[in-house]
């Protein structure tokens, strides 16, 4: 399933992802996944939030920049080799992965995926049966 | 069209030769009546026998904003008040006004040199100018006035203000011409836009924009609102008020009314000469002033210089666009910094916010300057390489402009100040030490 991942550009600065949590903390949202891309002396924040659109402006509103971004969101049984598997399966159709991040939560794991090529992705995955998870159910665990 | 052929067309040797005349006469005539022009040479041991060409004009010393102040009002003039017929003054944001007094000669070269602007822009008798420039001590209003007059033109003396009735004479009158400051022509189209004036109903055909440092974008978004051609004026009264320097049909940089007004370009730092195309400081000597000649005044305005033959057949030499003000340079591991250059760069990217800010400090004895910037959103991506070469590609071009290598980092939005004046822009740490 392609979702929506938000992006957050932060300052490398003590504190400033915990303003970020905070903002969206007092306005409700909650994060299901969270990763940071770290440059030198900038970070890009990425987040699984239930609306996007909504959290990016309340997000502007707080004086931070962000953008949204198609990603495919897998869930795989949390087990050895399962995540290995899906990998394969994309390596082998010429699918390039730019970044990735993954988090296990009880009997599954749930893999968001950055490719090159979201929609040849997303279809390779459902071609090779592999849980996708659909847009209403995905922002949550 | 071209006012005075033989004067803006003279070959580079006669030039020379009559500036080098003119310099002489000048600087024999202030050594033996302006006292401030003895003491300054007699300390750096020059005669006026030791000038005998434009080149022996670096041997002379140089004038100040700061001397002109200190011998308020009349002290450097070189002539009976008696001679004087008219005295402008620019006001100073400190103190006390820089004053500068014309004999009758001074007036009639200085109209010579406005007529020489006009007819390069194209007007002529048949125009119509609206002179919108301040009338009054401010030399705009009536340098430009007689100037216009000069070449034949009618003259609508409206001054600045009022723009009502700015906008009315411009229709009832069919104004032509029009002698503003940029930013004001833009007021005006704004408010042409605002009334629903039909630009086509306006018979407006030339822009004569100076008195203030104004941008390309800026010369398109008049021209595209007013249905003009708009030009650079240049002109600094303590030189003699706009008319100084002009831009040609070719505008291809501000030629500058070089048998009058000598220009160089200096070294801030040394005040070496320095080479055509260089940046550095513009010096005016008056070759040809009475009133109140100045020798070698430093204007504190950046630029640089070319001698080339412009496509328009003049030889006058023409200058690029002030950069800034010499005031503001930095030195970095001994090159000369203008926080200008770092700005157009930085305005010349649509990828940054027009704000900026750049830190210097000094470790380990070793100069160290870096540049803040904020990416504008609609540049912002997900994609941390793609962000890195954002970086990379301001940095190169800082580099070809600097010559050094100046690392760039980039901050959040909103999160360099915004003001609507001067904001503070550098931040040099050096000198709290
Ligand atoms: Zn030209």
């Amino acid at each position: 399933m392609i979702i929506k991942q938000l992006s957050v550009f932060l300052e490398n600065q003590t504190g400033r992802i915990n303003q970020v949590t905070d903002v969206l903390g007092k306005n409700g949202i909650n994060m299901s996944a969270f990763s940071v891309a770290e440059g030198s002396e900038f970070g890009i924040l990425r987040l699984i939030v239930p609306d996007p659109e909504h959290a990016k402006e309340v997000l502007k509103k707080n004086g931070f920049m962000a953008t949204i971004t198609d990603v495919v969101r897998l869930v795989t049984p949390n087990t050895a080799g399962a995540l290995a598997k899906a990998l394969n399966i994309l390596a082998s159709e010429g699918v390039f992965i730019q970044y990735m991040y993954a988090f296990s939560a009880g009997e599954t794991a749930n893999v968001v995926i950055r490719p090159n090529n979201i929609e040849r992705c997303s279809q390779i995955l459902k071609e090779h049966k592999f849980d996708l998870l659909k847009a209403d159910t995905s922002y949550q665990i | 069209m071209i006012w005075n052929q033989s004067c803006e067309c003279m070959s580079r040797e006669e030039l020379r030769d009559l500036q080098g005349k003119r310099l002489r006469e000048v600087v024999e005539s202030v050594y033996n009546n302006t006292p401030f022009y003895k003491k300054k040479m007699d300390e750096l041991g020059v005669k006026p026998k030791d000038i005998n060409s434009i080149d022996d004009i670096v041997k002379l010393p140089f004038t100040t904003k700061t001397d002109l102040r200190d011998n308020y009002p009349f002290g450097l003039c070189n002539v009976k008040m008696k001679d004087i017929v008219r005295i402008h003054a620019s006001s100073g944001t400190t103190g006390k006004p820089t004053v500068v007094g014309y004999t009758k000669n001074d007036l009639k070269n200085w109209t010579e040199c406005l007529s020489r602007c006009f007819t390069a822009y194209g007007a002529g008798k048949e125009d119509m100018f609206q002179i919108s420039y301040g009338y009054g001590l401010f030399t705009g209003g009536l340098g430009a006035h007689y100037g216009a007059e000069n070449i034949g033109a009618s003259v609508i003396p409206m001054s600045s203000g009022n723009t009502d009735k700015q906008l009315l004479l411009m229709q009832d009158f069919g104004t032509s011409v029009l002698c503003c400051t940029p930013s004001y022509a833009l007021f005006m189209a704004d408010k042409i836009n605002e009334l629903k004036i039909d630009k086509k109903s306006l018979n407006l055909k030339i822009g004569v924009f100076g008195a203030e440092p104004w941008t390309e974008e800026m010369r398109k978004e008049i021209e595209d609102k007013l249905g003009i051609k708009a030009y650079d004026i240049y002109g600094l009264s303590e030189i003699a008020g706009p008319g100084v320097g002009f831009e040609c049909e070719s505008q291809a940089g501000t030629h500058l009314n070089e048998d009058h007004f000598y220009p160089e370009i200096v070294d801030p730092a040394t005040l070496q000469p320095v080479t055509d195309g260089e940046c550095g400081e513009l010096v005016f000597t008056h070759l040809t002033k009475e009133g109140m000649p100045l020798l070698r005044y430093r204007t504190k305005d950046l630029t640089s210089i070319t001698h080339e033959t412009c496509d328009c057949g003049r030889t006058l030499a023409r200058m690029e666009k002030i950069l800034g003000r010499s005031d503001d340079m930095l030195i970095i591991r001994g090159v000369n910094v203008f926080p200008s250059q770092i700005e157009s760069v930085i305005l010349g990217m649509e990828e940054f916010a027009p704000h900026y800010k750049i830190f210097v400090e000094r470790v380990n004895n070793l100069d160290q300057m870096e540049v803040w910037v904020e990416v504008r959103e609609e540049y912002f991506t997900d994609e941390l390489e793609k962000m890195l070469a954002l970086k990379k590609k301001l940095s190169a071009a800082i580099h070809s402009v600097l010559g050094i290598a100046v690392p760039i980092k980039l901050v959040e939005p909103m999160s360099i100040e915004r003001s609507e004046g001067k904001a503070k822009r550098v931040f040099d740490k050096r000198k709290l030490k």
